[in-house]
């Protein structure tokens, strides 16, 4: 029989047992004993955050850019509550995380205690699942358990609450084996019959497209190869959604760029013409397939996914195949090869695309007074891509115009919030990602609006000596809003413009960090490199065009071919149906 | 503006859980959570050792939305196995139903009298009521409790629906 230990101690254990190295929280009443038994023991660094939301999207982005997944302590009620943003988040976005919160004693729940929530309650909706812990014998298991789900499968937020009189009593720990769970078996494997098909229907398209998500950054650094190696033996053109941007390179010669929304004229027309659409890892999220009746209306579409419930959920496919992408894509290729199928003749298909490419959307008016948001990027790419940057980006037009100008060579150095288009993501995300890698370069690209919903997290780079960098593009403006109010509502900007801004130089050094000011086109490239020679964290404040645009555009209700390419084809008023579309 | 709906279907779902803390809380939140319907909602442990319970639930939706419940619950950790009970075909569907009767002289012998032909129980009686236990299809309660308000319907109570494929197969 293993000795008796405190609730407290058996979650230290269970943490150490699963390979736990790095922990984002915040302390509060009901989390005391688990914080007492992290002073006592080495194994697992604690890093202090300034707000429970930071810890969560800490965790996103240490879980993005490593593959392991993030741990979260925070303590009952308001530090419960202020997670369940980065819960949320990480819901959508498909991130592996655990969340430890405490909860008041098993005897004060339902009472109205100081400082308790129904967690549980509030979280089943924004986890993959949840747990109440009510004794110390069973939180070992359930930890390993809650690891489990999250990181297999569709990787999802797991919250375990532990109340304090479960951290306080003693129960013995012994690290469980494998887990077979009694209902929970995700599938990853896929059915060979439907991958042969598919490889048949790939090999027979005259038109296909690969349309590609962060399913495969989930999947693995090996999904990401072997997305490279089925493109390479299909020839078929590549687009992704903005979750899957470095799964293919950015300079890969089938490279389409990002579609959707915001995406290249070419991928979207590609989509729209194309007679085959191969979606692996992806969900056909609205922001992707704009108005869905018009959606590639002319493509078989095969859909390759982990969750069954993604399959026909706005687009009817014709062929669904449930496994990890990773290994379907894998056996589409052992397929492929053993049929000796050679790659098809689609070079009228490239033509076609060649001269959709031609129309080159991503061009901007440029500016000699002025910084085009879009040249600020391009500058920073230039100057970093070299080193194989981590970007982070906040949430709006910044975000838009970073997928589209800073072009990603390989998987998990791409972290944005894109499901639940978070605004206070890019900052802890950075922080987080810059703990999982040392020695990486870290910029978060973020806009003046959004940089301020976790401004506070400025301390917790400096406490730890993280030498993150923030490029703010400052328009003064939630340039997203602004932009939809001047195609949606005649340009009458309620509430979008930014008004009494910090002065960010000196706000960063406030908090011990270096602060730039870029004003004009001539000091972007020397700021740039002063940010990049500094042994630390750098804030820049980058003044850009202040009424600039993210194009192309497929308005909300619009179909792929509908694009908007430059601001003097809109603005005005549009009808009901669209107003009430996101 | 106008907002649009699809021709909607009714199907009975059966679906096996773990049955611990929470579990019923989380099936019916995520259908109120994704906008679905639920006409009617059974749940009783079906095991010795207490270990998994059987939901049956009556939803209506577009074949599509249908389809997507199924998915949907299949995903959750707790859900061992889901069957549409519709789409299976051939199946029983039965509710119990408490319906309370008040009425003195031809109205109680006419109650009992259509109680027989409803193959109803009475399972209370006092001087001027009886409570009767009403089993079978939906519509049969329905048509019984109608007959009733002409009677001296007092109140009903009403399990809701259990179902079962036919033949010896399991679920």
């Amino acid at each position: 029989m293993p000795k008796e230990q405190s609730g407290a101690n058996i979650l230290i254990e269970a943490l150490s047992d699963l390979g736990v190295e790095v922990i984002f929280g915040y302390p509060g009443g009901a989390v005391l004993p688990i914080y007492d038994a992290l002073f006592q023991q080495k194994r697992i660094r604690h890093i202090l955050v300034r707000h429970e939301q930071a810890a969560t999207h800490a965790a996103e982005g240490y879980a993005r850019a490593t593959g392991k997944p993030g741990v979260v302590l925070v303590t009952s009620g308001p530090g419960a509550t202020n997670a369940v943003t980065g819960i949320t988040d990480a819901l959508m976005d498909s991130i592996p995380m655990v969340v430890i919160t405490g909860q008041v004693a098993t005897h004060l729940i339902g009472s109205d205690a100081f400082q308790e929530a129904d967690t549980v309650g509030i979280t089943r909706h924004c986890t993959k699942h949840n747990y109440l812990v009510k004794s110390p014998e069973t939180l070992g298991n359930v930890i390993h358990e809650a690891f489990h789900i999250a990181t297999t499968g569709r990787p999802g937020p797991v919250v375990v609450d532990i109340p304090k009189d479960v951290q306080v009593a003693t129960a013995p720990y012994k690290k469980p084996g494998t887990i077979n769970h009694a209902s929970y078996r995700p599938q990853v494997k896929g059915d060979i019959k439907l991958i042969e098909a598919a490889v048949e229907m790939l090999a027979a398209a005259e038109r296909p497209i690969l349309y590609t998500g962060g399913g495969i950054i989930n999947s693995g650094p090996a999904a990401s190869q072997i997305l490279r190696e089925l493109a390479r033996i299909t020839g078929a053109p590549v687009t992704s959604t903005l979750m899957g941007l470095g799964a293919y390179p950015a300079s890969g010669d089938q490279w389409l760029g990002m579609l959707g929304m915001h995406g290249t004229y070419e991928a979207n027309w590609t989509m729209n013409q194309a007679d085959l659409i191969v979606c692996l890892g992806a969900r056909f999220d609205d922001r992707v397939t704009g108005r869905l009746d018009a959606f590639a209306p002319k493509a078989k579409k095969i859909h390759i996914d982990i969750d069954r419930s993604s399959m026909n959920k706005t687009v009817r496919v014709d062929l669904p195949i449930v496994g990890d992408v990773g290994h379907v894509m894998e056996d589409m290729v052992k397929v492929w090869k053993a049929r000796q199928h050679t790659k098809a003749d689609l070079s009228a298909w490239w033509k076609q695309i060649d001269e959709w490419r031609a129309k080159k959307s991503l061009s901007y008016p440029p500016s000699t007074t002025e910084i085009m948001p879009q040249a600020a990027v391009q500058a920073l790419w230039n100057a970093t891509h070299k080193k194989n940057p981590i970007i982070t980006t906040e949430v709006g037009q910044h975000q838009m115009w970073a997928a589209q100008h800073f072009h990603f060579e390989s998987p998990n150095k791409w972290l944005t919030s894109g499901g639940l288009g978070t605004m206070g993501y890019g900052l802890p995300a950075a922080i987080g990602a810059q703990l999982g890698n040392p020695n990486a370069l870290v910029i978060d690209i973020a806009g003046e609006a959004s940089i301020q919903m976790n401004i506070q997290e400025l301390a917790t780079a400096t406490q730890y000596r993280l030498p993150v960098k923030i490029f703010i593009l400052n328009n003064e403006y939630m340039g997203m809003v602004r932009q939809w109010q001047e195609l949606t509502y005649s340009s009458r900007y309620s509430e979008s413009y930014s008004d009494a801004l910090p002065d960010f130089v000196k706000l960063g050094e406030a908090y011990g960090w270096k602060g730039i000011r870029i004003e004009t086109p001539d000091q972007l490239e020397s700021g740039i490199a002063e940010m990049l020679a500094y042994d630390g964290p750098v804030i820049v404040d980058c003044l850009v065009a202040k009424v600039a645009n993210c194009f192309p555009m497929i308005p909300s209700g619009a179909s792929h071919v509908e694009m908007i390419l430059a601001d003097d084809q809109v603005s005005g008023e549009l009808d009901d149906e669209a107003k009430a579309l996101v | 503006m106008h907002i649009k709906e699809g021709l909607k279907e009714r199907h009975t779902l059966s679906v096996t859980v773990t049955n611990e803390p929470g579990v019923l809380a989380r099936i019916a939140g995520m259908f109120t959570a994704r906008g679905y319907n639920i006409e009617s909602l059974t749940v009783a442990d079906i095991t010795e050792d207490d270990s998994i319970s059987r939901i049956t639930i009556v939803t209506t939706g577009t074949p599509a939305v249908i389809e997507q419940v199924v998915a949907q619950l299949d995903r959750m950790v707790p859900v061992h196995k889901v069957t549409d009970l519709t789409l299976l075909g051939d199946h029983v569907e039965r509710e119990l139903a408490l319906v309370k009767v008040a009425g003195t002289g031809d109205h109680r012998i006419e109650a009992l009298r259509l109680a027989e032909v409803f193959r109803a129980n009475v399972v209370d009686t006092t001087i001027s009521s009886f409570v009767f236990e009403v089993t079978g299809a939906s519509t049969k309660i329905d048509r019984f409790v109608e007959l009733m308000k002409e009677i001296g319907l007092v109140e009903v109570a009403r399990t809701g629906i259990v179902a079962m494929a036919r033949g010896k197969e399991a679920i």
